[in-house]
């Protein structure tokens, strides 16, 4: 693979080296959170962190594991950097993504530390692009303080329901309610449009539901414009964790298979919109 | 009003809903004794279409303890419970609809599988009875078909083509594309197809006639048609008169009802008939205060009775398309100044009426409640008509 007979030298300069046979593997899971242009790096010797944020209210993670890399070099404890999400997921998709089976592209992901530029070396049949892509100061990610501990309910649903429920929500809606609860209605998506409202709900010992674990009933809305994104993660998801804390936090976690079928992880955070006590 | 559909019913009534909407942007329900109603109708009256669901559709059917009850709601939002078509019939188990009649709401629930349940709360507003009078054992003209043979012959259409003209021999039957009179017709593209009384399962044709209805509108039927399975039938007559398209089984009947294109110098053609008295031009009044929640329906089927009554009525009513938003008084000028203007291809309108319960409903009463509803337009001809 001519991405692997770059010089020692070279190779001594880079403080983070990401190598992929598969650059779909990053780039599809990238796409998942890809709603601003911007996106923060975070590496450390567990993989790579992606985040992209939303007006303070909304963030996404995206998190790719070291041993999905077919290499992965990491000389500091953490390094971190901003770039154009927008122009990265180009880079990656230089090739035109083609669907015949055996054809990928290869990426040799590396950057050389502050003030660098991130390097992409990809390859498809022979023909190698370089690209080098600008980098940023990263800036620091909004701790939402989202811990176990304060978590109220949650419930974990196979993907395939939920999918069919966010394409069919009401857009007109300003705001999606989440109600969950120890009783009826257990699980429910609410939307208030145009039309009038309409109301989704799971029940608890549906075949859907793998884990059902609700403490009190809870009410809370969220503004579909931050929320829409996440269907982007729940359509490659094949599960979905949604959690509450005390606060009405939600935390949405998708559980995403790669097309070599190992486990990547992305993370939805959202502000409440309004406190809902009851309906 | 509750009702509940179950299997695969339910995707036929999103199919219903679905054709509908090819018509009209609103959807009239209302439960009668024969079953569920659903109603659409264009914006310029020139359309209308009619699904009866018989209580046979329905695993459950309870009719509201309101007997006069009817609502309209935009059609867009039905068709929101019922997304995903395709996968309904896997995914939906039972539909109920219900009437909330404290919160104004009709409520859609979808029983689905895994236990998913989704309801829909969709407010409505409250309307007259939305219904065309029509006869189709009255037409000269019936024919039959396999959805499949109507689907293969509208292909050859452009998807654009809004008109197209259907004319019947004893053994044959043509379609061709309408092209206006004034397009250049060396650049326009003509297409005609022929089709032989053979390939028809019914063929009836007393009076060789030649139609032009609006295509577009048709669609919606005959997605429905083959979907379903279910034979087509056409019931027209001379142009001008309203050609009816249904299909039915033994739980359901839909009907299509489109105007035609009317003979250009033909004033006669031009008139209602079973609901109106000729002293009167009380529908277009309504048309007048343009609320479509007074409408009078009646038929453009025969002669007018009395030109020397309103002798501008036969131009006005040929125009409806046009006039309708007009005040009355602007209407008349404007007609006259049509009718001496280039030639007249406008389709007759069909004019919408109050609640009529039996198409024999005699002429007077109907007269009486046209009157109600004509008092408070702007009708410059009531002094003439009284």
């Amino acid at each position: 693979m001519p991405l692997s007979t770059q010089s020692q030298a070279d190779n001594d300069q880079y403080i983070l080296i990401a190598s992929l046979d598969n650059a779909r593997n990053l780039s599809n899971i990238l796409k998942a959170i890809s709603f601003r242009e911007h996106a923060i790096f975070n590496a450390t010797q567990n993989g790579l962190k992606v985040t992209v944020e939303d007006s303070k209210c909304l963030q996404a993670n995206a998190f790719i594991q070291a041993e999905i890399f077919q290499e992965y070099i990491i000389k500091e404890d953490a390094v971190g950097f901003q770039v154009n999400l927008t122009v990265l997921l180009d880079c990656l998709t230089i090739f035109g993504g083609s669907t015949v089976p055996g054809v990928c592209t290869a990426l040799r992901m590396c950057y050389s530390g502050y003030g660098y530029p991130l390097t992409l070396f990809l390859e498809e049949g022979g023909v190698v692009t370089v690209c080098r892509i600008k980098t940023q100061e990263p800036e620091e990610p909004i701790d939402f303080d989202f811990c176990s501990t304060n978590v109220t309910n949650k419930v974990i649903l196979q993907s395939e329901s939920l999918k069919e429920a966010f394409s069919e929500l009401d857009m007109t809606s300003e705001v999606l309610q989440i109600t969950m609860s120890p009783s009826h209605p257990y699980f429910r998506l609410s939307t208030f449009g145009n039309s009038g409202n309409a109301h989704y709900d799971y029940p608890k010992d549906s075949d859907m539901m793998e884990l059902f674990q609700c403490t009190k009933i809870q009410t809370n809305r969220y503004k579909m414009s931050l929320l829409k994104p996440s269907t982007k993660a729940l359509a490659l998801s094949c599960k979905v964790s949604v959690r509450t804390d005390s606060r009405g936090f939600l935390s949405l976690q998708y559980l995403v298979r790669n097309d070599d079928g190992q486990i990547c992880f992305v993370e939805y955070y959202c502000c409440p919109d309004e406190e809902v006590e009851e309906e | 009003m509750d009702c509940v559909a179950t299997g695969g019913n339910v995707k036929v009534l999103a199919k219903a809903i679905h054709s509908l909407s090819r018509i009209g942007e609103e959807l009239y329900l209302e439960p009668v004794e024969d079953g569920l109603a659903l109603r659409s109708v264009n914006s310029s009256r020139s359309a209308f279409a009619c699904f009866l669901l018989s209580p046979l559709f329905f695993q459950r059917f309870q009719a509201p303890s309101d007997q006069s009850f009817r609502c309209k709601m935009p059609i867009k939002s039905v068709q929101a419970v019922f997304k995903s078509l395709a996968s309904l019939d896997r995914s939906v188990e039972k539909c109920r609809i219900q009437l909330n009649s404290e919160k104004s709401r009709l409520t859609i629930t979808l029983h689905c599988k895994h236990g998913l349940l989704k309801t829909h709360n969709l407010s409505f507003q409250d309307c007259e009875s939305l219904q065309a009078v029509f006869d189709k054992d009255s037409c000269a003209n019936v024919l039959q078909a396999q959805p499949r043979l109507m689907v293969d012959t509208v292909l050859h259409f452009p998807p654009s083509l809004e008109e197209v003209n259907l004319s019947v021999s004893s053994d044959r039957v043509w379609l061709r594309n309408h092209v206006e009179d004034d397009a250049d017709s060396s650049r326009a593209m003509m297409t005609e197809l022929c089709l032989s009384a053979e390939e028809f399962d019914h063929f009836a044709v007393s009076t060789q006639t030649s139609i032009t209805f609006c295509l577009k509108e048709l669609r919606g039927l005959l997605v429905f048609a083959e979907s379903s399975g279910l034979p087509i039938s056409m019931y027209f007559d001379e142009p001008g008169s309203p050609v009816i398209l249904s299909v039915t089984d033994s739980v359901l009947e839909g009907n299509f009802v489109l105007a035609t294109l009317s003979e250009e110098s033909h004033p006669k053609n031009h008139v209602n008939s079973n609901t109106k008295c000729p002293d009167t031009e009380q529908p277009p009044d309504d048309f007048m205060s343009d609320d479509m929640d007074s409408f009078l329906i009646a038929m453009e089927t025969s002669e007018l009775p009395g030109p020397s009554h309103v002798p501008t009525s036969p131009p006005r009513l040929s125009n409806r398309k046009d006039n309708r938003k007009h005040s009355f008084s602007e209407e008349e000028q404007e007609e006259e100044a049509l009718t001496e203007g280039p030639p007249n291809k406008k389709f007759c309108s069909l004019f919408f009426g109050s609640v009529l319960p039996t198409p024999s409903h005699m002429p007077n009463q109907t007269m009486q409640s046209q009157e109600v509803l004509a008092s408070d337009s702007e009708d410059e001809n009531e002094p003439q008509t009284s």
